[in-house]
């Protein structure tokens, strides 16, 4: 576990909607699992704390749970983007974007124009 | 908006939800079956699989509880839930609560009360513009160091002095009011034509006084106070311009005062004449009858006010050395003039109360802090299921906020009842005189008063318990189950707080002790006659019917005749410039005949008087005689003097048959025919002055006071001596009537030490009450904690002497300490307080002493019920409670 970054402040959410976006309606298990492959499990997650997250998501309107059924047969919640979740994921991505640029631009030995 | 619609939902989450419990329950349950399935594909065992999804998740009740609170708000949630618990336990514990709520509404409910006096008096601002620029304007002579202006004075300061803006005058005045009904008195007040202006008020309906309206020659006109033309003329705003009689003068009503106006050092006032300074008492120099009060000029600072006025008084002394000798000039703040006399009384009353509350929040920090040692173990127990330190004190916070908000909630409405009762506890004349304590009410200054006590007690009330919720101390409380050395701790800080209680207490008692001796001690003073069966009432006679001194004369030997024929009058006495214990004022200036004279005044209140006025009143005649019926103003003049005078003028003299004269030039000699021991004609805590006695029949008024010796108590006489007089003349009008006691009793210096006593005396009663419970508490809880150690002792043969003597010891050693301490601080209290005593000492060695004992005994009774049951416990039953 020594080399996994834990999951910072802020960048769960975005985790979570890109991944609902990426693979449609999810349950909470699914999300978690997705989340640490897509990282290459370098991620270390609580699954637990997916579900506060998730309660906070839907409490501003960005995904809507319904019950439903696992691939496996097994009934659970699942969750989906709405159009303001959309929207929110779109300009939560734009920000990430132009951060990581600027720091990038920081961080890249050869990116110093002067 | 997102934000707001996350905050509705959370809000919404407040309410109990069970179908969002179970939902969180399915889904957490599914989402580690899910986990389990996959684990197991993977190759583990069902065992193993369950415990990596477990701990993959973070375990299910943390995982729970984080959800919980994201879906509310935590903070109001965990709030909600303290308030319930809160209420939920104080119900549990009536005692506890009532006893509490009790408590500190005795407390706040005294002290709001009695601030509610103190703000009425003290700050609320005076009904005038910036009134502190406004400064009474005095004359002052030794006798009185507050003395009227005359009128040529009064003309002379306003028109030379260089500080005030304006200055004015008013002068008492009584008028017999012409009604369909017939004649009644009615109380009146002269003023200069600038008065209302200098004060900075406006009549709420009509107008003011134009300038030269105060002259002889104008027409005569008057305001009417408010209340006036409320009672008298039904509010009817077409009184403006109607004519209404003045002791026989027609004159115009021109305006209404505003309802908050008074101006309590005229009141009580209906009827605001101008002056008509056009008596011969008004042109001379030497009648003073006016008081002044002038507006500071931008600027100009009191002493420098001060300054010029004297050096105006210093001019005319010279310029008229006659009139003008040793009058100097006094100025004081108008507020000291309105409110100077019972700022001490109402400052002693507060302390007292502030002290009451004091004691009353001790005691319950006391009740708390022995309840939170009962709670130990719940809190220990709550803890060890994983209660935060902040939630445990949050719950304290809250139980102490409910307490706080329930005493003073009662403590309010208990403090407007109890203002209630005290305005109505008050004589009407005596608050027709403090018109600023008419319409006493709970306002903005109150209310925060009450609410600052109120914050104050929360906070208390909330951080004593949790003091004692340190982490080791609650784990104490698991450890030992909230028995033993946690115990001795919390009684060596109880009994601190019971010694400061009762501490409290002494310094109130031995307050209140002071103060009941002092009325007792001025009750009892020598008032130089015999006020029983005496009855005094006050008479005015038309100055057109009985002006002259023929008529004065017939018309008070005709009184005299028709009243002595009363059944159960036995003599009727007649004085004119005041009945006994009304006031010095009214004085004359004399000299000696047959010694050096350089033209000093020699003051001294000087009293009219019928030949039966002495024996009426039961005076003691010492030497000489009294007048006779025929000394009339064709016969020498006479005069009787009191000890005072005799003392101070004639030491180791005969005074009988030496002659005194009035200033007059050439002089009358006035024959000195008596001495008559001294009469208490001022008021009962003033030192009696020389006091000069002149027959009424060589100087005649047409305003009188009767005074009527009866055989036994005759609350009839006043109706009856009405319609007797009624009879002579309609148009004389007179006061109600009071017996000489009462007269006494209502008197101001009787009145503020009355009230003073028995309000210090209440609280001090209170206090005792309080402290007494206190050290109940402590000793009770003490034998309650040693119930094992007192059983081993008895099982090992102790005496039940000695087990009285274990408990009696302990709280005789808390009682005398507290004693001590109290006598030392109400010593210096006694000292802040001496100028409301009368007759006795700061330090008066029987008070403190009988405060002792009483504190003594009635601590030793407290804790011998608890001593008591200590030596009934039964040993076998000690030990089992182990």
């Amino acid at each position: 576990m020594g080399d996994k970054a834990d999951v910072w402040q802020g960048t769960l959410a975005l985790m979570v909607l890109k991944t609902i976006e990426a693979l449609g309606p999810l349950h909470g298990y699914g999300i978690a699992r997705r989340i640490e492959h897509t990282s290459g499990n370098l991620l270390s997650l609580n699954y637990g704390t997916l579900y506060p997250a998730l309660l906070r998501l839907e409490q501003e309107g960005c995904i809507a749970s319904a019950w439903g059924l696992s691939e496996n047969n097994r009934k659970a919640k699942f969750y989906r983007l709405t159009r303001a979740g959309r929207r929110q994921l779109e300009k939560e991505t734009r920000d990430w974007e132009q951060t990581t640029a600027i720091l990038g631009r920081f961080l890249s030995p050869s990116a110093d124009p002067a | 908006m997102k934000r707001l619609r996350a905050w509705m939902s959370r809000l919404a989450g407040l309410l109990p939800n069970e179908q969002r419990e179970l939902d969180l329950e399915d889904e957490i349950e599914s989402h580690l079956q899910m986990h389990v399935d996959d684990n197991i594909r993977s190759g583990m065992t069902p065992e193993l699989a369950r415990r990596d999804a477990l701990l993959k998740l973070g375990g299910v009740d943390s995982t729970k509880e984080a959800y919980r609170e994201g879906s509310t708000i935590p903070i109001l949630e965990h709030l909600l839930q303290d308030g319930r618990y809160a209420i939920r336990q104080l119900r549990q514990h009536m005692g506890f609560t009532c006893t509490t709520i009790l408590t500190l509404a005795l407390g706040t409910g005294a002290s709001v009360a009695i601030f509610a006096f103190v703000d009425a008096a003290l700050l609320k601002p005076l009904p005038y513009q910036s009134s502190s620029r406004l400064v009474g304007v005095f004359e002052t002579i030794a006798l009185f160091p507050q003395s009227a202006l005359s009128h040529p004075d009064y003309l002379d300061w306003k028109r030379l002095n260089n500080v005030f803006s304006s200055m004015d005058v008013f002068a008492h005045t009584g008028f017999r009011l012409s009604t369909a009904a017939g004649a009644q008195p009615a109380h009146g007040v002269r003023v200069s034509d600038g008065f209302f202006r200098t004060l900075g008020v406006t009549p709420v309906l009509g107008r003011d006084f134009h300038a030269g309206e105060d002259l002889p020659a104008a027409t005569r006109i008057v305001m009417l106070s408010y209340a006036a033309w409320q009672m008298r003329y039904g509010g009817r705003k077409d009184i403006l311009g109607q004519t209404v009689i003045l002791s026989g003068e027609p004159t115009v009503v021109i305006g209404v005062l505003p309802r908050e106006f008074h101006f309590a050092p005229a009141e009580p006032a209906e009827f605001w004449t101008t002056l008509h300074a056009s008596g011969e008492c008004d042109l001379r120099r030497s009648c003073h009858t006016l008081f002044g009060v002038g507006r500071l000029k931008d600027g100009v600072s009191f002493q420098a006010a001060l300054a010029d006025v004297k050096s105006i008084a210093q001019r005319l002394e010279a310029q008229y050395p006659d009139s003008n000798r040793g009058q100097g000039a006094a100025l004081l703040p108008l507020s000291e003039v309105i409110v100077g006399a019972i700022r001490p009384t109402l400052l002693v009353l507060l302390g007292g109360a502030g002290l009451l509350l004091l004691i009353a929040g001790v005691n319950v920090v006391g009740l708390l802090l022995v309840r939170s040692e009962g709670r130990k173990r719940e809190m220990a127990v709550r803890s060890a299921l994983g209660a935060s330190s902040m939630r445990l004190i949050s719950q304290f916070v809250t139980e102490g906020v409910v307490l706080s908000f329930a005493g003073n909630a009662l403590g309010l409405a208990s403090a407007h009842w109890a203002m209630q009762l005290l305005t109505k506890l008050i004589p009407a004349d005596m608050i027709a005189s403090m018109p600023f304590l008419q319409g006493l009410f709970l306002n903005a200054r109150v209310l925060s008063f009450a609410g600052v006590t109120a914050l104050l007690a929360a906070v208390l009330f909330s951080v004593t318990p949790t003091l004692r919720l340190s982490p080791p101390e609650v784990r104490a409380g698991l450890a030992a189950g909230s028995r033993g050395s946690a115990g001795t701790a919390w009684r060596r800080l109880g009994s601190k707080l019971v010694v400061l209680e009762l501490a409290m207490a002494v310094v109130l008692l031995v307050c209140a002790g002071l103060l009941g001796k002092s009325l007792y001690r001025l009750l009892q003073v020598d008032i130089g006659l015999q006020a029983e069966n005496l009855i005094t009432v006050e008479v005015a006679a038309p100055e057109s019917d009985y002006g002259k001194s023929a008529q004065a004369i017939a018309l008070v030997r005709e009184i005299v005749r028709r009243v002595e024929g009363l059944p159960g009058v036995k003599s009727v006495g007649i004085v004119v410039n005041g009945l006994p214990v009304s006031g010095n004022s009214n004085t004359t200036w004399f000299r000696v005949l047959g010694r050096p004279w350089h033209g000093e005044h020699i003051e001294t209140p000087e009293r009219d008087v019928s030949p039966g006025y002495f024996a009426t009143l039961g005076a003691r005649l010492l030497r000489g005689r009294c007048f006779t019926e025929a000394e009339d103003g064709s016969k020498p003049r006479v005069a009787i003097i009191n000890q005072a005078l005799a003392r101070q003028y004639f030491p180791g003299e005969d005074p009988i048959g030496k002659q005194l004269s009035y200033l007059s030039d050439p002089p009358v000699p006035v024959e000195i025919v008596g001495i008559v021991e001294d009469i208490r004609e001022g008021p009962l805590d003033a030192a009696i002055p020389p006091v000069l006695y002149i027959p009424f029949y060589q100087n005649t008024a047409s305003y009188l006071g009767l005074a009527v010796r009866t055989s036994q108590a005759a609350p009839w006489l006043p109706a009856a001596l009405a319609d007797t007089i009624r009879q002579i003349n309609a148009d004389i009008v007179m006061s109600a009537g009071e017996t000489m006691n009462d007269r006494i009793n209502r008197s101001q210096s009787a009145y503020l030490h009355r009230s003073s006593a028995w309000l210090v005396g209440a609280f001090a009663a209170l206090a005792l009450l309080l402290g007494v419970i206190g050290l109940y508490g402590v000793t009770a809880y003490s034998v309650s904690q040693r119930t094992r150690e007192i059983g081993v002792r008895m099982a090992l043969g102790a005496q039940r002497s000695s087990v009285y003597e274990l408990i009696l010891k302990e709280a005789g050693l808390l009682t005398a300490v507290g004693i001590g301490i109290g006598l030392v601080c109400s010593v210096a209290a006694a000292t802040l307080m001496g100028g409301l005593l009368f007759g006795v000492r700061s330090l008066d060695a029987p008070t403190l002493a009988a405060v002792a004992a009483v504190l003594g005994i009635a601590a030793l009774l407290a804790s011998y019920i608890p001593a008591r049951r200590a030596v009934s416990i039964n040993p076998v039953d000690a030990l089992r409670t182990e």
